[in-house]
């Protein structure tokens, strides 16, 4: 377990790790985390010193709401989602290094996703690290679980039928605006078909915060979020 | 549509004929004709969807009698000093742009055998499919010594603009320290937050305003809508300004004298300055008219709101008795879309897809601090069933309750334009 997180765990969950192996190997390696940080730090300081740069820095994350930084200027989305109640854990953190976009969707990081789990949990195991206070962090959490959150290609392919997704967009309607106003709702027309998949699985899988739209979206089925997509796409 | 929900609802002659029928269906006189009555949240939307979707192949007449629609929702906020009347007027010109034939005159009967709707102002029109979206009406007695006459004296401002206007100006009207009475409705009514929303409200105008003045609210329930989330914003916000009598007290015990201007709550008598009297409803006189009501409401069949009377007469929104969902804009502009969609199928052979619906409502506690609650439905054979919800939950944030509130002012923006157009 050299140079992993939780080396100082009380007895009992340390018992209860060594016990349980598959759980143990699915915890990240902050040394080997420090490494692929390296993709991140032309944005992101983190340690001692650390401050805001082209994205914020990263000192404290887990446990944090998102954009809690006052004097860092967020996206409207990143806002949006800290108010909903976001917080950072491993799993909203896994999502988000994972495919940005799919957790926020308006979100200015512009950086495509570190798709290799065991890349995400070691990132993971290494910001953890950089907490004020480790002990803080809730001990039912596993860390950095390689959860795949990616959408299986079969869904993204999905030719949505656009007839059936005006139908369905009817619904969408009463509080989204069909000419792609965004006043206290974001508009959602216009969005390339991936972006709008991703979100709204993101919703459904309860990933996203927001409560309306996790009803919303929990009800639909692969091809309906797909005939969706397929009708927002061009509306204009 | 689907044959065998008509093959068991299809008592009457016309149902059979309709089974009949070809997919094309219009009786033999060219386009087929839908005649939507009322153009609220329910009509509005039911007739601009038609409209828009058969493109021009169904000729859609929509009758309401006046020229710009007053929405309740967000009326509250009005009341509190939030939102100005001009914020709540739409005009109908909108939709005549989308191919609605909007007629200006009341309907006062339908003739279900000839299929034609009388109107005030003289004549009759045929319709080949009939959606009623009257909204609501008082049940006469309901509320002992207050009847339509006295709505001067004390209004129920639960029909938009008018009534709306003059509560407010009999709030603002007040003497300092003066009492505000609600006399609360009993289930089932029209937007079950909305007398707690309107407390709040009217706290809060009376905060800034009179801060010394009482609010005094009788209730035949011992409990409403977002209970919990209204007791904790008004200890929050408006401490010892708000006395809600629930039925455990007596709140269901009340008689009014409008001319004496006192309300007796089980036998105590008290002068007040402003009263708001929401009595009982029913639907809107209209369905009535039609025979196609039982009791106070028209019930109605899930999958397509129409009645469980006449398979071409439809009801939508306030007046409707469908089963779970709230009575609500947002419930009758929901069900509005489903109905569309049946209708259009029924008349031009255009794909009917599954009925769903949804419902949301926010109602505003105080500045910026917002909160809602809201559910998912589906149609089963008995009746429109929920199947999902969510409420907001106390000790929330205030960033939460500010992009709660803001969220509203969305939909608002939202539901209005999906309406009018
Ligand atoms: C204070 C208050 C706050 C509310 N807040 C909210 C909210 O925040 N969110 C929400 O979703 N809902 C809210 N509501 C509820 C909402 O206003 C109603 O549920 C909704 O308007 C119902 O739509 P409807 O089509 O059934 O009736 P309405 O919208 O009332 O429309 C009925 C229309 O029919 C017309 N009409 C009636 N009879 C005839 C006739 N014989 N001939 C021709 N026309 C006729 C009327 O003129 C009227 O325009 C609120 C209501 C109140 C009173
Ligand atoms: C091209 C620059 C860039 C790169 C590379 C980048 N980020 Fe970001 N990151 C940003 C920006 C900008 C934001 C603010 C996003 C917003 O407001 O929508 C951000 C936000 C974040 C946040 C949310 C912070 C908060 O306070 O809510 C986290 C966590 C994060 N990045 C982690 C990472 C990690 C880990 C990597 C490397 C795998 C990375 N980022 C790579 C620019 C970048
Ligand atoms: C009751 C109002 C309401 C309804 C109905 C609704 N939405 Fe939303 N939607 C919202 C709100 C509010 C947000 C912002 C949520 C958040 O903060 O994450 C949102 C966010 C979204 C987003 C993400 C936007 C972004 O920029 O991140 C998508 C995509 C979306 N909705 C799609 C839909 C679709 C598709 C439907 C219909 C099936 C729908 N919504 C129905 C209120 C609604």
């Amino acid at each position: 377990m050299k140079g992993r997180l939780f080396r100082s765990l009380p007895a009992a969950l340390v018992a209860f790790l060594a016990a349980s192996a598959v759980w143990a190997e699915e915890i990240g390696d902050a040394e080997a985390g420090a490494q692929v940080f390296k993709k991140c730090t032309g944005c992101h300081q983190v340690g001692k010193d650390a401050v805001d740069k082209v994205g914020p820095h990263l000192n404290g994350i887990f446990g944090r709401a998102a954009a809690a930084h006052a004097d860092y200027r967020y996206s409207d989305s990143m806002v949006r989602a800290g108010n909903d109640g976001m917080i950072w854990t491993a799993e909203t953190l896994d999502a988000y290094l994972e495919n940005p976009r799919a957790l926020v969707s308006k979100t200015r990081m512009s950086f495509r996703g570190l798709k290799d789990p065991a890349d995400r949990a070691n990132i993971l195991a290494y910001l953890r690290s950089f907490s004020d206070n480790p002990s803080d962090f809730p001990e039912a959490e596993p860390t950095a679980l390689a959860t795949d959150h990616d959408i299986d290609p079969a869904i993204l392919a999905l030719e949505g039928d656009p007839e059936y997704g005006e139908y369905l967009a009817s619904e969408c309607l009463t509080c989204h605006r069909s000419d792609g106003t965004s006043d206290g709702i974001p508009s959602i027309t216009l969005w390339p078909t991936g972006d709008f998949v991703v979100a709204m699985h993101a919703y459904k899988r309860k990933l996203r915060p927001h409560p309306v739209m996790q009803m919303m979206a929990g009800r639909l089925n692969d091809e309906e979020i797909a005939a969706l997509a397929a009708y927002f796409k061009d509306l204009e | 549509m689907k044959l065998n929900r008509r093959l068991f609802i299809g008592t009457g002659a016309a149902a059979t004929a309709t089974l009949a029928a070809p997919t094309v269906f219009a009786a033999g006189h060219g386009k087929p004709r839908v005649v939507v009555v009322g153009g609220g949240a329910g009509g509005a939307t039911a007739a601009r969807y038609i409209a828009k979707d058969s493109k021009g192949e169904i000729d859609v007449m929509l009758i309401e009698p006046s020229r710009m629609y007053y929405t309740c929702f967000f009326s509250n906020l009005y009341i509190g000093g939030v939102k100005e009347i001009d914020d709540l007027g739409h005009s109908y010109g909108t939709l005549a742009a989308s191919g609605v034939n909007v007629v200006h005159d009341w309907a006062v009967g339908v003739d279900r055998d000839a299929k034609t709707v009388a109107l005030a102002g003289g004549g009759s029109v045929p319709y080949d499919k009939l959606i009623l979206s009257p909204g609501i009406d008082f049940v006469d007695g309901a509320v002992e010594g207050w009847d339509l006459s006295a709505q001067n004296a004390m209004p129920h401002a639960y029909k938009g603009g008018s009534q709306t206007e003059l509560l407010k100006a009999k709030i603002a009207a007040m003497p300092e320290g003066g009492i505000f009475a609600m006399v609360a409705p009993p289930n089932p009514f029209r937007c079950p937050p909305g007398p707690y929303e309107r407390v709040s409200m009217v706290a809060h105008y009376l905060k800034a305003n009179n801060p010394t003045a009482k609010i005094i609210v009788a209730d035949p329930k011992d409990k409403f809508s977002k209970m919990a989330l209204f007791q904790e914003g008004w200890g929050a916000h408006y401490n010892g300004m708000i006395d809600w009598i629930g039925s455990d007290f007596g709140g269901g015990n009340v008689s009014v004298d409008p001319n004496a201007m006192t309300v007796t709550i089980d036998g105590e008598v008290t002068k007040v300055d402003a009263c708001n009297v929401i009595p009982a409803m029913k639907a809107g006189r209209i369905a009535e008219l039609a025979g196609v009501t039982d009791g106070n409401w028209a019930p109605v069949n899930a999958v397509d709101m129409s009645t469980k009377a006449d398979a071409d007469v439809y009801v939508l929104g306030d007046a409707s008795e469908q089963g779970d969902m709230p009575k609500s804009g947002f419930s009758a502009n929901s069900q509005a879309k489903v109905c569309a969609n049946a209708v259009r199928g029924a008349l031009t052979g255009s794909k009917v897809f599954p009925a769903k619906f949804s419902n949301t409502c926010w109602s505003l506690l105080d500045t910026d601090d917002g909160v809602k609650v809201g559910a998912t439905y589906e149609a089963t054979d008995e009746k429109i069933a929920k199947v999902d919800g969510f409420i907001s939950a106390t000790g929330e944030s205030a960033e939460l309750r500010k992009a709660t509130y803001e969220e509203s002012e969305g939909w608002y923006a939202g539901i209005t334009a999906d309406m009018f157009g």
